[in-house]
């Protein structure tokens, strides 16, 4: 009996080490057409959405003075609704000065820590959430551009590789679930494409809102392997990957998921 | 104070069926979870909502540990006279917040 379920095992991992490709575009699918009627209308509904509660906090947030240069981001920035609009979809970017690509959570800590002279938030932190579904709900419905730039192809590269490299107890890669298997349910819950089109977004499972780091490190910790820290460039290179993966697909910032 | 999204019908029919919708930011911690230096995290919830229509109550609710973050609550009214709906919200720790909204009805 043993053997016989470790031959299946092993017949199934075959298969899905032969299939992993690439999802074709016209294939792609948000994790919204993943979910529920009654999910997919709380997100539709910018008074049922939770989510907007941390963009209408990161209104806030946008015209607060802080750090010693006593600025804040609407003093630089103006009205987010005219300067931010498509921002969220080029990111994470290039930023010439590091040499690598910034996500949207680095890059307002950039600003702050450069252009406020403000002591940088916590990831994962309210304020910085709050910051970036203020700034990412201004490109909502727009396509996503990240990745374009040349400069930034070799970490859509790096990022290709993470995705694809096997790791963790598991022995998993992300491939594995998300290009191959997707559709597929997962204890009861369908295994969505992996396409990160509305982060920051609000999970049900966590009762708030979670950036897109935090979603990586779930995955990571489920393949049992070890996160890597906040910030880590690890994490940048996926984003970027996942964005790129995604490009043309419109923006939902704040998302829900369950 | 703690955000809250208000979703109440700006005008209405006399004698006409609105929903009301709500949705308030708050943790909603149960008080049964340990936090990571071993110690129970205390209970914070919001433990009543009361919705007023004119002065007069017209739906109250009571909250418990299980009810989830950030609850969100729709019910459903009689639209009689043009006014002011108020909604409270008290809890765990004092906590208070108040919105309301005006409906006009023809």
């Amino acid at each position: 009996m043993r053997a016989a379920t470790l031959v299946f095992v092993l017949a199934a991992v075959t298969v899905a080490v032969a299939r992993a490709t690439e999802i074709p575009l016209v294939e792609r699918k948000s994790g919204y057409d993943f979910m529920g009627p009654d999910t997919r209308a709380m997100q539709d509904d910018d008074t049922t959405n939770p989510g907007m509660l941390w963009v209408l906090d990161g209104e806030t947030l946008w015209k607060r003075k802080a750090g010693s240069a006593d600025k804040s981001c609407a003093d630089c920035h103006g009205d987010a609704a005219t300067s931010m609009k498509g921002v969220a979809a080029r990111y994470p970017a290039f930023d010439a000065a590091r040499g690598r690509p910034v996500d949207l959570e680095q890059r307002i800590n950039i600003c702050r820590t450069e252009r406020q002279q403000a002591t940088p938030l916590p990831f994962e932190g309210k304020e910085l959430l709050a910051l970036s579904a203020y700034i990412g709900h201004q490109s909502r419905g727009l396509p996503i551009e990240a990745g374009a730039d040349a400069r930034a192809k070799p970490f859509v590269e790096a990022g290709r590789k993470l995705f694809n490299q096997r790791q963790g107890q598991l022995n998993l890669s992300c491939a594995q679930c998300h290009d191959d298997n997707w559709g597929q349910k997962l204890a009861g819950a369908p295994v969505p494409q992996g396409h990160a089109t509305g982060y920051p977004l609000y999970r049900l499972e966590w009762q708030t809102l979670g950036s897109l780091q935090r979603r990586l490190r779930n995955c990571i910790v489920g393949m049992r392997a070890e996160p890597y820290p906040f910030d880590a460039a690890e994490y940048v290179d996926l984003e970027l990957y996942l964005m790129w993966r995604a490009r043309g697909m419109t923006i939902e910032t704040p998302a829900v998921r369950p | 104070m703690a955000r809250a999204l208000i979703n109440v019908p700006a005008k209405a029919k006399r004698g006409e069926i609105v929903e009301i919708k709500t949705l308030i930011q708050h943790e909603m911690e149960t008080g049964f979870r340990v936090g990571t230096n071993g110690n129970m995290i205390p209970r914070d919830i919001i433990t009543d909502f009361v919705c007023k229509y004119n002065g007069e109550e017209i739906f109250r609710a009571e909250l418990f540990p299980a009810i989830a973050a950030n609850p969100f609550f729709a019910f459903s009214t009689i639209a009689t006279e043009s006014g002011t709906i108020s909604f409270e919200w008290t809890g765990d720790n004092g906590f208070v917040a108040s919105e309301s909204a005006d409906i006009t009805v023809e």
